[in-house]
């Protein structure tokens, strides 16, 4: 329940860090960029009844973080598979009846 | 019915409903206690998120306080809500991998340390007991108001459900009754937000009335603007704090969320790895829907209150003939009038002319009245306050009474109990917890968003810069960690003291370092703590190899073990 080899890791985690930087600007663009320090120069477009600057600070930059973390599930299940790491479905899953079987399971340290 | 009878009914209800949850999902081991047995669909569990989270202060005062800052009250929305994305790309996924039950038990196994995990124990126990007594105090004013008891009465009321399924329940009782808890409170807040919204605007969707037109012809927002210039006040869109100020209190406060512990530990109650990435997903999105309905309630709530008071001509309303929402607020002090210029009108307005005293923390609630909503609108709004308060009560609670029984007593101090006297433990310090709450709640240090937004920064300082580092650095060793904690959590604490306690005079923008308040000093704090982990680590001898090996291994999803305590 690895990786096949340390280089493969290695570049696992790199694409992973990848995907995280790309979204990670987009979050600060929308929310400290579009509705903090530039909040002033878009608040002059308007849209319907909205000031730029405004909308984005108060409801745009909302709407996109939930789209990043979309994205993000989606990017990062297909990475999973790529590298033979996801999870299926019958692995680690225990219902709720069977709680206390926990008590059993070992975490998997070092593997 | 009156509003009184079908508040009773109403809330009683839902009351009964949550104890039945409790009685049901009630805690048969440790594993169900701390989290739930680890088998929470990520939906549920995202609602569940999503109410534990959604405090007494983001239902009750953070409309409010939006209302009364405009562009400013930005901060509480990009920050409750952008460090969701922080938790779900940087926190949740690999927490959930680790596999523990409690942020100290990360933070003691990857930093090898006792003393690094007993430093985590006392800022989580330390941050929960400020936002807890927020929490209590919600519940108070919901029950002065509603249920026409005192402050007191109804913090002691609060404690005691919340005792109940808490105690009983632990983390699985706690998750049910929350997904429960998150349905009252969001319906709650929709319904009045979309009654107003169309009676207003025409729109249906609050977020579309509140770029909607007005049946004068003009824009809500441009009236509003309008308005608040015409009294004395800033510009509604444009707000009053200084961009370095908006920046830094709006990043403590999304660092702060995604270093909660009670938000995090909710990320371990689920199967696996991608579930948890998915629940941060579903949690953002039913919080969303809150988050953007409450800027709009804000505006409708302000332009709805001035036109009420000051009368349509802008010239004050008779104080005899208010409306009766007006005087019932009177009766708990938390509206007040003093006629100054002795015409018997009441006027508000943001300078000399002005002559009412409001309290931010109603506007939500008197919403509905305000706009003159069907009384059982005004009582499921009563309910939603309380399901609000009561869900992060619990989530709080539990994450105390866990960091005293398992951190502190099993982990720590005492590691010889049985799984027996450690559930004993944690559901009798969670009785502790309770009361002390309860004691804050009825003395608190402020306004109930104000008082939250501390945690943050406490969160924010101590505990996310820890995270990271144990996740993105392998080399991070158990040096820089603590030193690195205690200077975060100490130099915030000690601004915020300086600032709120010691000398509130000083507590005005040309006092402060850089222009930074005492609710956005938790960024400076995780910079400080960042800087100086990595200079004490530099030093240091770097993390064993093991240790090493185990990052290694919480950096991909494939073999998530249940959450365990072995």
């Amino acid at each position: 329940m690895s990786f096949a080899s340390g280089p493969q890791a290695a570049s696992y985690w790199k694409e992973n860090l990848r995907l995280l930087f790309s979204l990670l600007c987009v979050w600060f663009v929308v929310s400290f960029g579009c509705g903090i320090l530039l909040v002033d120069e878009l608040n002059q477009i308007r849209m319907g009844g909205f000031k730029l600057g405004f909308w984005f600070a108060q409801q745009g930059a909302i709407y996109v973080f939930l789209l990043l973390i979309v994205v993000y599930v989606y990017k990062m299940n297909q990475l999973d598979k790529k590298y033979g790491v996801y999870e299926e479905d019958d692995s680690g899953s225990a219902p709720m009846e069977n709680a206390t079987a926990a008590d059993d399971a070992q975490l998997n340290r070092g593997q | 019915m009156d509003v009184q009878t079908l508040t009773f009914l109403i809330v009683g209800a839902t009351f009964l409903l949550y104890i039945a949850i409790a009685i049901w999902a009630r805690a048969g081991s440790t594993n169900d206690f701390y989290v739930a047995g680890g088998g929470v669909h990520p939906v549920a569990n995202g609602m569940a998120t999503a109410a534990d989270w959604m405090s007494a202060a983001s239902f009750i005062s953070m409309a409010g306080l939006i209302s009364f800052m405009g562009y400013d009250g930005t901060v509480y929305l990009l920050g409750w809500t952008g460090g969701y994305v922080l938790l779900a790309l940087c926190l949740a996924p690999y927490l959930r991998k680790f596999g523990k039950f409690t942020v100290p038990d990360f933070i003691g196994d990857r930093y090898y340390s006792q003393a690094a995990r007993t430093v985590a124990v006392i800022c989580a126990i330390f941050v929960c007991f400020t936002y807890v007594a927020g929490q209590m105090r919600g519940v108070g004013v919901v029950f002065s108001r509603f249920l026409e008891v005192d402050i007191v009465t109804g913090v002691v009321i609060g404690m005691g459900v919340v005792f109940f399924y808490a105690v009983l329940g632990g983390m699985k009782g706690i998750t049910y009754t929350q997904v429960a808890q998150y349905c009252v409170l969001i319906f709650a807040y929709m319904v009045p937000a979309i009654f107003i919204s169309i009676m207003m605007t025409g729109h249906v969707l609050p977020q579309a009335g509140f770029g909607g037109m007005l049946s004068d012809g003009t824009y809500l927002l441009d009236k509003l603007d309008g308005l608040s210039v015409e009294l004395g006040f800033a510009e509604y869109t444009a707000g009053t704090k200084s961009t370095i100020d908006v920046f830094f209190i709006t990043a403590a406060l999304m660092v702060g969320t995604a270093g909660l512990p009670h938000v995090i530990v909710r990320f371990f109650t689920v199967p696996k790895v991608r579930d948890a990435r998915k629940s941060a997903g579903w949690a953002l999105l039913f919080i969303a829907l809150l988050y953007t309905t409450a800027p709009a309630i804000a505006t409708f709530a302000r332009v709805n209150m001035i036109d009420t008071i000051n009368g349509a001509d802008g010239r004050g309303t008779a104080h005899a003939e208010a409306p009766s929402w007006i005087s019932n607020w009177e009766e708990t002090g938390l509206i007040q009038w003093e006629d100054k210029n002795g015409d018997g009108k009441m006027f508000y307005s943001g300078d000399e002319r002005n002559e009412m005293t409001v309290d931010r923390d109603i506007m939500v609630l008197a919403n509905p009245e305000i706009a003159n909503l069907p009384a059982w609108v005004i009582a499921l709004v009563a309910a939603g306050g309380v399901a609000a308060a009561l869900s992060t009560s619990a989530g709080l609670l539990l994450v105390i009474s866990t960091s005293i029984s398992h951190d502190l007593l099993k982990r720590n101090l005492m590691p010889r109990i049985t799984e027996k006297q450690e559930l004993l433990y944690a559901r009798s310090a969670a009785a502790v917890a309770v009361c002390i709450a309860g004691y804050l709640g009825v003395n608190p240090p402020g306004f109930v968003a104000q008082v939250v937004a501390f945690a943050f920064g406490l969160a924010a300082s101590s505990f996310f810069p820890a995270i990271i580092m144990g996740i993105f650095s392998k080399r991070m060793n158990k040096e820089g960690a603590i030193a690195g904690m205690l200077t975060g959590i100490l130099f915030t604490a000690a601004y915020i003291v300086y600032f709120k306690f010691i000398d509130p005079a000083a507590n005005t923008a040309e006092h402060w370092w850089f222009g930074i308040s005492p609710e956005g000093i938790g960024t400076l704090g995780m910079v400080i703590n960042f800087v100086v982990a990595i200079a004490v680590a530099k030093v240091t001898r770097e993390a064993p190899g093991d240790v090493q090996e185990m990052v290694e291994s919480i950096r991909f999803p494939q073999g998530a073990g249940q959450a365990s305590a072995h």
